[in-house]
């Protein structure tokens, strides 16, 4: 294992099918229209100095390093913006480049500081490079003129203040900002435009002022910047720096795997020294990021050392008992005694499980093996249940597979991005930046929230936002439908092809009823219905129309009608089948798509097949070596309802937080307080291990091998850096529970269980780790029909034959405002926290988003008497809780929004029982809620707080004797 | 809300999805649906609440479960 050096082209790669042959000190070079003279000449091996050009970014020409001579052209011009021709004759190093180049280099360094070997940068410095490969031995200057190095005039004992020198800027937690090293090479400051899209660096000043400023010559932490990280990774000296580097020095060796957080899938470099992590730096050939990075992936693994973390497994006969550290064979028999004695006494079906979507695909694999085949039931199901199962039920009706449609290279292609019920600049962010690259390029956005998101206006990008009351999904994207008919935009000739013609009809005729038009459902949904058919029109008539969605679509009582809706409107438009379109399903969590993948859901075995059918469990049964229940099993609502019923009494959990993340809170208690067992296997003692009897202690995702499966189907490889802090991955500790149950699996590598994988599934057949280390990634189906996999679905014909339209009436939700709860609640993600927290609360994040935050309109809170940074009371019929007031017209009058990253604040105690009618995903983003001003925290928020810290106390180990 | 009555509105959930389908598509697709979808003692607690004149159940839902009982003897 050595470090993996990416090669820098210099400038970005170009697309052009015409390739043009030029030669290059004495080679042939053959390479497409529109590269550059430096990107061929690396592609021929031969490295052109250069400081400014970097192939994330744009070439910019400001160095005058890369000079090059071409023959029968005058001067020497910059080889990064000087695209190839046929025929042209370069030369990279003659005796007049050499001297000029020696002479830039003069001048960079009689304004840059000495200190090589004590800095941060030291061993991966351009700017170090260039001077050695130019030869630089002598810079004529002196160091006494003016310069922005020395903080005092140098060469006087009580010199006077350096006007030029800035100090360091330390103020964000992750990197620093060192002006004094800065050489205005302004790779930041492209970075952050081209790559992130957030524009919150620029140059100041001109000539020798010239300075990299945040914002408006604020600090890093104080201006826009989203601490992405691209900057870092563009600079070529020391003038930005990864902390860590700074403190440990710089990595020995890399190892490339798939970043932990969200749907999007990063493929990072993990660089290390021995078993300590260095940093993480985006993998230029991950597919799905592309080289990108945002805070989470980037910086915020510190979790995975975080001195809460728990090491060691531990058992408790009552939830009121501090719990006792003990051996790893004595938490398993404690834990299979405990199962099987409820199975003996409450019945086969009284146990079940929960999938971890933050696992690998393998862990999730053998968490439902165990399942189905040691526990003999049905009853697993993931936290997919409560974000994506309606786009599981909605997209397999209409196309024949929830599968997402599309990768995310096809965003490069889309004319018309639609938006709905998701903010991807917070959750999704390396891809949010994919689509803002896209849109400045001049594609059109149109985006269906209640509340104005960061996507909505943001530098260069200015959508056409519909903000519709929540709970109005399938109202609005309806009225689209009867736009797009009634106005004719319908693309008959791809219904007429790839869709059953008769239940189209039904459907046009549904859908162009009058009741269906913008102007009667306005009164409702509260959108202008003059914004609401421009929007059917440019994205029945923009060109390519992709639509992207979220849990605003899917966690409603009719998540799963909305998302029929989505595909009905993909279809009538032809939206589907080809680069550029498509209906794609924005997943929450890094392995979400691969939890449902692996048969996470009580109806389905692993690659989506029914329980019930006969063939599919007739080749588990004689795989495992068991008898299958042909039965669907309980989802997790259901399990929640029996276990405060007294039929669901035990649970297996596997990193999900239940407690903090289901919605209705007291419910979900009163459900966990009920059970005889409950074990949790997880990295910290979350909300849920309040209320557990046994604790496995999980590892993080640099301590296993595994695969993770992205929102766009890609299979990608999760690979062990270090070793597991608490001694045994988490496929092995599920192996030992399952043993101790008396059901045995055998495997001594994650690979071999992939293999099984691939044997039982057919969109995996294809799929083994030979394979991802060949090619990086695969996106299933992966198969004989498509032996590298599938980027785009539905290509000339639908999987389920013929496309189905289904009428989708809208029908509004029972969580209904009124006089006592006149406002509705709606919940989303911020950029710096995931999920529950567990992992970016226990990271520096937290300078970003140190508490959940009520967003309240002016109009609604100058009613109420709430200031901006209030206390107030969140109340709704389920229950109570309080948090700070943010003031802001991001939401409209009659709507409030809140994030529920953090425990203490428990936004899910307000959420209620309502759920979707098809997959029961609860209803988070309706709440019928009061606010008032209010002291501190409810009664119900202490009570929960001294429990927890209660229920949290470890016994001291007993002295050796 | 308690069982019976949270399967009681869960199944009327399903059946207003159905309804704009017309009856004839609503009773088997309602059926279909529990029948894929819902746990055994599930399945037992709605069937039971049937046969115990299945208060507060929706016209088209109450059809499709009394076929569905009938196709599943095992499970009831």
């Amino acid at each position: 294992m050595s470090l993996i050096e990416e090669i820098d082209y210099g400038t970005p790669r170009s697309k052009s099918e015409t390739m043009v042959t030029l030669t290059i000190d004495g080679n042939e070079v053959t390479v497409p229209e529109g590269t550059s003279i430096m990107r061929a000449a690396m592609d021929a091996g031969h490295q052109i100095p250069k400081l400014c050009a970097t192939d994330m970014v744009d070439a910019y020409g400001s160095c005058r390093l890369c000079l090059v001579e071409i023959e029968g052209r005058a001067g020497t011009p910059a080889s990064c913006t000087t695209p190839v021709m046929n025929g042209l004759v370069v030369r990279t190093q003659t005796e007049r480049l050499k001297k000029l180049r020696k002479g830039v280099m003069e001048l960079y360094i009689s304004d840059h500081p000495l200190d090589c070997l004590t800095c941060g940068a030291n061993g991966d410095c351009e700017l170090q490079d260039m001077a050695g490969a130019v030869g630089l031995r002598d810079v004529r200057y002196g160091y006494e003129g003016e310069n922005h190095v020395f903080a005092k005039t140098p060469g006087k004992t009580d010199g006077c203040a350096n006007d030029h020198w800035m100090p360091k800027d330390e103020s964000n937690p992750y990197f620093t900002y060192d002006p004094s090293k800065c050489i205005v090479c302004s790779r930041c400051v492209r970075a952050c435009e081209e790559v992130q899209g957030t524009f919150a660096l620029t140059i100041s000043g001109r000539g020798f002022d010239s300075r990299v400023s945040p914002g408006m010559s604020e600090s890093f932490l104080g201006s826009e910047c989203v601490s992405c990280g691209a900057c870092v990774q563009a600079c070529p000296t020391a003038t930005l720096t990864e902390k860590s580097v700074i403190e440990i020095g710089q990595p020995e060796h890399s190892v490339v795997t798939t970043c932990a957080y969200c749907g999007v899938g990063c493929a990072f470099k993990a660089e290390m020294r021995g078993e300590e992590v260095v940093r993480m730096v985006p993998y230029k050939d991950g597919k799905a990021n592309r080289g990108h990075s945002c805070v989470k992936g980037r910086f915020a693994w510190g979790y995975t050392n975080h001195k809460e973390r728990i090491l060691k497994p531990m058992i408790r006969e009552r939830i009121e008992d501090p719990w006792q550290e003990v051996s790893w064979d004595e938490a398993f028999s404690f834990a299979a005694a405990k199962m099987r004695g409820i199975q003996k006494k409450y019945g086969r079906d009284a146990i079940g499980g929960i999938t971890s979507s933050r696992c690998t695909n393998e862990e999730t694999y053998l968490v439902q093996k165990l399942i189905r085949g040691g526990f003999g039931n049905n009853n697993v199901d993931t936290c997919a249940r409560v974000c994506h199962s309606p786009t599981g039920y909605g997209l397999s009706q209409t196309f024949g597979t929830s599968a997402g449609t599309q990768d995310f290279d096809s965003v490069e292609e889309t004319d018309v991005a639609v938006i709905i019920g998701a903010n991807p600049a917070s959750a999704h962010p390396v891809f949010a930046s994919r689509l803002k690259k896209r849109l400045r390029q001049g594609a059109k956005l149109i985006v269906i929230d209640p509340r104005r998101t960061e996507m909505v206006d943001s530098p260069h990008v200015k959508a056409l936002h519909l903000p519709l009351m929540p709970g109005t999904n399938v109202a609005v994207v309806t009225a689209l439908a009867h736009v797009i008919v009634t106005e004719g935009l319908v693309n008959e000739a791809f219904v007429r092809e790839r869709c059953d013609w008769i239940e189209f009809e039904e459907w046009a005729a549904f859908v162009a009823q009058p009741k269906h038009s913008p102007e009667a459902t306005a009164i409702l949904t509260g959108v202008d219905p003059k914004v609401l058919r421009e929007a059917a029109r440019v994205y029945a008539t923009g060109g390519n129309g992709a639509i992207y969605y979220g849990l605003g679509v899917t966690e409603h009582s009719q998540g799963s009608t909305t998302v029929i809706a989505i595909a009905n409107l993909a279809m009538a438009t032809g939206n589907i089948g080809r680069p550029g379109v498509g209906v794609n399903p924005l997943r929450g969590q890094n392995n979400v798509q691969g939890s449902c993948d692996m048969g996470s859901f009580p109806h389905e075995l692993p690659g989506y097949r029914h329980i019930s059918g006969e063939a599919v469990r007739d080749q588990f049964e004689a795989l495992w070596n068991v008898k299958l229940n042909p039965e669907p099993g309980l989802r997790i609502p259901n399990m929640f309802d029996a276990a405060i019923e007294g039929t669901f009494m035990g649970i297996y959990v596997q990193g999900e937080d239940i407690l903090q993340s289901d919605p209705n809170t007291k419910h979900v208690v009163a459900a966990l307080s009920a059970m005889e067992c409950v074990i949790v296997h997880d990295l910290f003692l979350n909300e849920t291990a309040n209320y557990a009897h046994v604790f496995l202690p999980g590892s993080s995702f640099l301590e296993k091998d595994g695969t993770f499966t992205n929102a766009e189907r890609r299979i990608q490889r999760v690979r062990k850096v270090m070793t597991p802090k608490n001694g045994m991955a988490d496929w092995e500790v599920t192996i030992a529970l399952a043993k101790a149950m008396g059901f045995e699996m055998n495997y001594s590598h994650p690979s071999e269980i992939m293999d099984e994988i691939a044997a039982l599934t057919p969109t995996f057949t294809g799929v083994s780790y030979a394979k991802l280390d060949e090619l990086g990634s695969v996106q299933w189906p992966c198969n004989e029909k498509a032996p590298e996999g599938t980027p785009v679905m539905h290509i000339g014909g639908f999987v389920r034959g013929k496309g189905k339209f289904i009428v989708t009436e809208y029908v509004a939700t029972d969580e209904r405002t009124g006089p006592r709860f006149p406002l509705l609640l709606t919940t989303g993600r911020i950029l710096s926290q995931y999920n529950v927290g567990a992992q970016t609360r226990r990271t520096d994040n937290v300078v970003w988003h140190a508490e959940d935050r009520l967003e309240i309109h002016p109009h609604d809170a100058e009613l109420r008497g709430v200031r901006d940074g209030d206390w107030v009371r969140l109340q709704s019929r389920a229950g109570e809780t309080t948090l700070r007031a943010e003031i802001t017209d991001r939401v409209s009058p009659g709507v409030v929004y809140t994030t529920f990253h953090h425990p203490d604040t428990q936004a899910n105690v307000i959420t209620t029982d309502f759920s979707d009618w098809a997959t029961n995903c609860p209803e988070y983003k309706v709440t019928a809620v009061q606010i008032s001003p209010s002291n501190g925290p409810s009664d119900w928020q202490k009570a929960y707080d001294e429990q927890a810290r209660h229920s949290r106390r470890i016994a001291p180990a007993e002295a050796a004797e | 809300m308690s069982s019976p009555d949270r399967l009681v509105y869960m199944a009327n959930q399903i059946g207003m999805f159905f309804r704009s389908q017309g009856h004839d598509k609503a009773v088997p697709g309602i059926a279909d649906h529990i029948k894929k979808f819902w746990d055994p003692r599930m399945k037992r607690a709605i069937f039971a609440h049937l046969d115990a004149g299945g208060a507060g159940l929706e016209p088209n839902v109450r059809e499709a479960l009394t076929s569905l009982k009938q196709s599943l003897p095992a499970v009831s």
